[in-house]
């Protein structure tokens, strides 16, 4: 059993208005030291696999076909086994 | 000429492009279920507006996986004339079957108003109601319209004239102003090179009888009709 820890988020470069929202927000609130914002998503996929390297190319997968957009979107991932005791981040995103 | 108004879950304006398609225009047209795997028989695809599959992760990124879209690609690829409107043209993006990708509207909002468009090709199966340039008026209703592409896309789509409707001010002028969403270029709606597949994010179904406003959105449908029954056909 492995755990995808998957951060999708948007291109450098690409407009994020969520993230000037959240900024100005911020900015509201009064905190003035802050310089930009970027709003990504997170998802956690549980595989029923313990071979790293066919769960990585799947997870690779996911992402190139459904779970990130390649137009306006990166990815980057983290295997762990369920106790977390292993980290392992991907090569590139 | 045969119509076929795709339905997912979600979709919300497939009654309404049922309706003009035949009642209005009086042609044949059936719902396709988007667990459906066959579009034979079928002279247009319509992709229909709504929030598919809730647009959960991103508008039209799941319905682009329905058991319908491989024949839909097929059928896009070999000719088809497929009609992608508002979360339509966001399963068009996400497919493939355009380039480029939709953000979020830059001002956050939902966006449901009337827009004017100027129609910058009617050479093509979609607008050869209308003359080029013609500024029409045409709804919007949506959060995520804010087309993107890099920018060697963007000089491919012009280059090849592929840019269909662009927001406008109501004399044509191409403005900041005039653009609800942010689009790069104004963009409202955009062609795939070969001419077959066109996706906007305006809502010509909702303003094709008088009652309802507007009759604009009637002349695109009549367009696809009269070029198909003038016997026009792509790359003959």
């Amino acid at each position: 059993m492995l755990l995808a820890k998957i951060y999708v988020t948007l291109k450098p470069g690409v407009l994020d208005p969520q993230g000037e929202a959240v900024m100005g927000g911020l900015k509201a609130m009064g905190y003035e030291g802050v310089t930009a914002v970027r709003v990504g998503k997170y998802l956690e996929v549980q595989l029923d696999l313990d071979d790293r390297q066919e769960a990585g190319r799947q997870v690779e997968e996911m992402c190139r076909r459904l779970l990130a957009n390649p137009v306006i979107e990166q990815y980057r991932y983290t295997l762990e086994e369920p106790a977390g005791l292993s980290t392992e981040e991907s090569p590139r995103g | 000429m045969k119509f076929g108004v795709i339905v997912f879950p979600g979709s919300n304006c497939d009654q309404d492009v049922y309706h003009v398609l035949g009642a209005v225009l009086g042609q044949p047209v059936d719902y396709l279920w988007h667990g459906d795997t066959d579009v034979a028989g079928y002279d247009c695809l319509v992709l229909p507006g709504g929030f598919s599959y809730g647009d959960y992760l991103r508008a039209g990124a799941i319905a682009r996986f329905a058991p319908i879209m491989p024949a839909v690609i097929d059928f896009a690829r070999s000719g088809g004339l497929v009609l992608g409107i508002c979360n339509g043209f966001q399963i068009l993006l996400e497919a493939g079957l355009l380039p480029g990708a939709m953000r979020r509207n830059d001002c956050l909002q939902f966006r449901c108003q009337w827009t004017y468009l100027r129609v910058e090709n009617n050479a093509t199966p979609f607008t050869n109601r209308f003359r080029e340039g013609q500024v029409i008026r045409i709804p919007i209703a949506h959060g995520e319209g804010n087309y993107y592409a890099d920018a060697a896309t963007l000089a491919e789509l012009e280059a090849n004239r592929q840019i269909i409707f662009r927001y406008c001010a109501p004399d044509g002028e191409v403005t900041p102003a005039a653009n609800p969403n942010g689009s790069v270029g104004n963009i409202a709606g955009i062609i795939n090179r070969e001419g077959n597949i066109l996706g906007m994010m305006p809502h010509p179904e909702r303003c094709a009888e008088s009652l309802l406003g507007g009759t604009d959105g009637r002349e695109l449908f009549a367009s696809i009709v009269d070029w198909w029954q003038r016997g026009e056909r792509l790359g003959a």
